[in-house]
């Protein structure tokens, strides 16, 4: 389960919607160990596409680089899919690469509701979470 | 003294769960042929057909390599080579599998 405080659940939200049409990406930082997500940083999309995402590559490594520092992990990675559903696309399972992470997807294709879901992906397996936001 | 390689979560199934190994080369070429002599896999992992595979990000310090020479990039003693699979994905197929 992702337990997801409320403001970060709506920032997420919140950049999605803004970069739509294009993906929107970016990670929660919490503490190691912790499982919980405390700190939101939006990426950068290096790809800006409305089909692909990618960080960019230098930020990668100064947001990681930070996030070891600080002693936290990538509790989270969010993007966005901008005309399909809020589920992990073959190319979402290929590439990834945080086992320990929740991948959260939203979809901003229908501009009145937005899905919030939330995924492990690990070794090519997809298994969807229920996301409990905190108030 | 050596050139010390930062291994992530995904990779350290090579490294016997090792975060951090060392290495010498003078190339990162070099760097990554003598960490698969020890670490047996690791340089599949990483190279794909003489160069970087797509979707892996290797820093030489805190430059990525593919702004630098990629694997002909030089490398010495004292140096920091760092490992991030890029993060990426989305609704479309890439052209290049990762």
């Amino acid at each position: 389960m992702l337990r997801i405080p409320r403001a970060l659940h709506d920032k997420i939200v919140a950049h999605a919607r803004a970069d739509h049409p294009d993906e929107a990406c970016g990670v929660l930082a919490g503490p190691a160990g912790s499982d919980r997500p405390e700190r939101f940083i939006a990426m950068t999309n290096a790809a800006r596409s409305p089909t692909f995402y990618e960080f960019d590559s230098a930020e990668q490594f100064r947001v990681w680089r930070e996030m070891e520092e600080r002693d936290e992990e990538p509790v989270v990675i969010y993007h966005s899919h901008t005309a399909t559903e809020a589920y992990p696309s073959r190319t979402d399972i290929a590439l990834a690469s945080e086992p320990g992470a929740h991948y959260v997807l939203v979809s901003t294709r229908d501009a009145g509701a937005t899905e919030f879901r939330s995924f492990r992906i690990a070794g090519g397996t997809v298994t969807e979470e229920p996301v409990t936001v905190v108030e | 003294m050596a050139i010390e390689v930062r291994i992530p979560t995904i990779l350290r199934s090579y490294t016997g769960g090792a975060k951090q190994v060392t290495g010498t080369g003078s190339t990162l070429g070099e760097l990554i042929a003598d960490l698969d002599s020890r670490h047996g896999g690791l340089a599949e992992r990483l190279v794909d057909g003489g160069g970087l595979r797509r979707f892996v990000n290797v820093y030489l310090n805190d430059e990525d390599v593919r702004f630098l020479d990629g694997l002909d990039t030089p490398v010495k003693d004292g140096d920091t080579v760092t490992v991030l699979p890029a993060v990426a994905g989305g609704a479309r197929r890439p052209a290049i599998a990762g």
